[in-house]
């Protein structure tokens, strides 16, 4: 459980080599889904990441603001010249995203963190190949 | 019909006596199903139960358990002769549940009402007539409930019935044959779904080779999983597309731009070797 | 149809959006829903819950567990007496936004559900009503 206005709190994120690590085992909340943007974003820079790898196995759901957190990780990762790679989306997650509208367009994913890894060591070896996924969604109802 | 005085008495002054009383009648009964529930459940269900009822009796009509002051006793029956028929209780071991009280019941009004044998006949009889009706109300429910049961079989045939297979290492294939309407299409799909992430296949094939129509709803299934697939970390192809359905498809208006579709399920195949082959043996030269 | 049990909650805090998703997910858990309506209905409180919390200066919430003669399901009444929607339908439409979102939380809420009714009107407040049957 989370203490509520607790400033301490905070998700984890390990340095493995030259990636991160982060594993959300938490129903987050808004804010603590913030300083997880604002810590990463900083450990970037910190660590000269290359990669950035987000394990959501444990999430039973994420919403618009999770999934916009997703993207801005993501977004600001590419801008600091690190990959990110969301894995282990729950189906039931996934199918809900899809419904209600958020494709996580330019997030790159993978089916657990092995795969994960697999793909960022492959993309970070092959800069220039990377194979855009770039995919717009349809939204229709 | 008024109220019951007594019973209402009864009830209200030894809710805690009846209660034991009644729970020894059911651990007693050989309709007893210590398989299927434990006897802290039992002892939960009659508590509530036996509060529920304090409540109505006081308040409702004995004659007319349909009315407004009935509706939670009414909801706990239907909830708990529900529950039983999923959990595999026959009809009368379930309606015992109600009948049992009787005993517990008739005790305390021949010990409150006394000598008065017209009072203890006409409390008895008003008694065992509510109880009567609460016992059949739990046998609808419970019928109620094994028709869900009986629905859940036939899902889970469904889903049985098409079956997604490994056609190789990171690869499955889910052959789909006859109609596809809207239910069906769902839990296909999320089985599917589930599939990929238990295998930890980075591509699924979905050939629809074998379904002779496919609707707007139906078509947006297809799209939304491949959708969910790829938020998973899994791409999917549809082959199979016959010329009809390509039309139907395109004058729906449903876009299928960014799915990759192919004829065959072999011209999908090798698609999918293809790229397993290049994500998973980068090194080997031959990307 | 009847109401078979009801619930209250405050929404005031980003705390109190993750504490209605967990009451939620236990109703629907309750109810019986398969786990992709569960989660559907979690996500779509979510939504409104959030919402309530951003726009509406806090609210309630209204969970109930509705039972009719053939079917089960889960009413979510989501309340506030905060500033309304001037405009439901352009609201309604995925990517308007007035608060920096991604403007998916109404529109994305309604196709998550079965039914969703929205009543709001300026100054005097927004209420949101979704039910998702079994
Ligand atoms: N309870 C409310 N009170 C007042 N205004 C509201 C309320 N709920 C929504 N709105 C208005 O409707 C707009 C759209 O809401 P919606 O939830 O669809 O998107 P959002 O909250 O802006 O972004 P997102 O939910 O995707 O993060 C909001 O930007 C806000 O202007
Ligand atoms: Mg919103």
């Amino acid at each position: 459980m989370f203490e509520s206005g607790s400033s301490v709190e905070r998700i984890p994120i390990l340095k493995m080599g030259s990636y991160l690590l982060v594993t959300i085992q938490v129903d987050m909340h808004d804010r603590l889904a913030t300083s997880l943007q604002d810590d990463l974003t900083a450990r970037i820079v910190e660590t000269r990441a290359r990669g950035v790898l987000i394990d959501i196995s444990s999430l039973e759901v994420v919403d618009s603001f999770i999934g916009r957190m997703l993207g801005n990780i993501a977004a600001m990762a590419r801008v600091l010249d690190a990959e990110t790679v969301v894995v282990g989306m729950r189906p039931a997650v996934a199918i809900t995203l899809v419904e209600l509208g958020l494709s996580l367009p330019g997030v790159r994913t993978a089916l657990n963190v092995d795969k994960g890894m697999e793909l960022l060591r492959g993309s970070v070896e092959r800069v220039a190949k990377v194979n855009s996924r770039g995919r717009r969604q349809a939204r229709d109802a | 019909m008024p109220t019951d005085p007594w019973l209402a008495h009864i009830v209200s002054k030894f809710e805690s006596e009846i209660l034991a009383d009644w729970i020894q009648h059911q651990l007693a009964a050989d309709t007893l199903r210590r398989d299927l529930m434990s006897e802290a459940e039992l002892v939960e269900q009659s508590r509530a139960f036996l509060g529920l009822l304090r409540e109505a009796v006081q308040k409702g009509n004995l004659a007319d358990t349909t009315g407004p002051e009935w509706t939670p006793v009414r909801e706990m029956l239907a909830c708990v002769s529900r529950a039983r028929a999923k959990q595999g209780f026959t009809a009368s071991e379930t309606a015992t549940f109600v009948f049992s009280l009787k005993q517990p019941l008739f005790a305390r009004l021949r010990g409150e009402v006394g000598t008065d044998v017209d009072a203890l006949g006409d409390a008895v009889w008003r008694t065992t007539v509510l109880l009567d009706k609460l016992g059949l109300y739990t046998a609808e429910s419970y019928q109620k409930g094994r028709e869900e049961v009986i629905a859940r079989q036939q899902q889970e045939m469904m889903e049985l019935s098409t079956p997604v297979v490994k056609l190789w290492e990171g690869i499955l294939a889910l052959p789909l044959i006859g109609t596809l309407d809207s239910a069906r299409t769902q839990i296909v799909m999320e089985n599917l779904l589930e599939r990929i992430v238990e295998t930890g296949a980075s591509i699924a094939i979905i050939d629809i080779t074998g379904v002779p129509t496919v609707d707007t709803l139906v078509a947006q299934h297809l799209l939304k999983t491949v959708a969910a697939a790829r938020l998973m970390g899994a791409d999917c192809i549809i082959s199979g597309i016959r010329p009809q359905i390509a039309q139907t498809i395109v004058h729906l208006g449903v876009e299928l731009t960014n799915v990759i579709t192919k004829a065959t399920l072999a011209d999908a195949f090798t698609v999918a070797l293809e790229r397993t082959g290049a994500t998973i043996a980068p090194r080997s030269g031959h990307v | 149809m009847a109401v078979v049990k009801h619930e209250t909650r405050e929404i005031r805090s980003a705390e109190d959006i993750v504490l209605v998703r967990q009451a939620v997910r236990a109703w629907a858990i309750e109810l019986g829903f398969r786990l992709v309506d569960q989660t559907k209905l979690v996500t779509a409180a979510s939504e409104l819950a959030r919402n309530i919390v951003d726009y509406g200066g806090g609210g309630t919430v209204v969970i109930e567990a509705l039972n009719d003669a053939e079917r089960r399901g889960l009413r979510l009444r989501f309340e506030d007496h905060g500033p309304g929607i001037e405009d439901v339908d352009t609201a309604l439409r995925d990517g308007y936004t007035t608060g920096g979102g991604l403007g998916l939380g109404l529109g994305g809420a309604r196709r998550l559900v079965n039914e969703f009714e929205i009543v709001s009107a300026p100054g005097r407040g927004t209420r949101v009503t979704i039910t998702r049957w079994r």
